[in-house]
């Protein structure tokens, strides 16, 4: 399996993005995820099946329930952050500059 | 060549600092965060609400086909025309905790500006799981643009 690939293909699309953030600070079940989207639980499912598959979440059996878990070990030290998350914002603010010359035109 | 946008995040500090310089007026960065309509342009997201003016609030969501897959919103403090933005920003269905923002704009020159945002967080870990999901705050950023950070981390 081509694991990069897939961690990849995880963070590209906006509801896994969503269930990940929401996995930062706390461990759920897949209904309390899945309680938080309108779209449907399989769908919500299928979704946590990824993200579990290259590792960006844990599955935690407690009792009979399953809680997922965000899976920092994935993530690299800070300092490597600092520039995913600079970019960001430096493309947000191009945008805005772009944004504002165009208004100044008009 | 010296980059525009900075990002400051001391070691065990719970707080971060953004500094951006821009080749516009003040008056105008200022407006880009004052008028829903161009906020929402340069953000790429759907302004709810935006109070701006002292004791005002805010809100926002972005959407992916059909279905909403974030939302913000905070109260301003402060909000002086052309100097500062002081506000909370909270993310919606998320465990993130409230953080506070100050942001200060300055002007450098009649065509150019800095902007400063130091956003304080409730703890250092908070502060490090954010910068850990870029996504966080630019969830809604264009697909191939998310790419490219994604691979970078890689």
């Amino acid at each position: 399996m081509n694991l990069r690939r897939d961690v990849f293909q995880a963070i590209a699309d906006p509801t896994r993005r969503s269930i990940l953030l929401l996995l930062t600070t706390q461990s759920m079940t897949a209904g309390a995820i899945a309680s938080n989207f309108d779209t449907a639980r399989p769908t919500v499912s299928k979704h946590l099946q990824i993200l579990t598959e290259c590792e960006l979440l844990r599955q935690e059996q407690q009792g009979r329930e399953i809680y997922y878990h965000f899976n920092p070990n994935k993530m690299k030290e800070i300092a490597e952050f600092i520039e995913p998350f600079r970019q960001m914002w430096d493309t947000k603010f191009n945008k805005l500059e772009e944004v504002m010359k165009n208004y100044k035109k008009e | 060549m010296e980059e525009k946008t900075k990002i400051h995040a001391e070691d065990g500090k719970q707080e971060l600092t953004i500094t951006r310089e821009f080749d516009l007026p003040v008056e105008l960065v200022f407006k880009a965060y004052s008028e829903a309509e161009l906020f929402e342009q340069w953000m790429g997201t759907k302004v709810l609400k935006l109070g701006s003016q002292k004791h005002g609030s805010y809100a926002f969501e972005t959407s992916y086909e059909g279905n909403v897959v974030f939302k913000a919103n905070g109260v301003i403090h402060e909000f002086v025309e052309n100097e500062k933005i002081t506000r909370t920003f909270e993310m919606e269905n998320t465990a993130f905790p409230v953080q506070l923002e100050f942001l200060e704009f300055k002007k450098l020159t009649n065509a150019t500006s800095r902007l400063t945002i130091q956003i304080i967080f409730k703890s250092i870990e908070f502060r490090d799981q954010l910068l850990k999901m870029p996504f966080a705050q630019g969830i809604n950023m264009a697909h191939n643009r998310l790419q490219e950070v994604v691979s970078s981390l890689k």
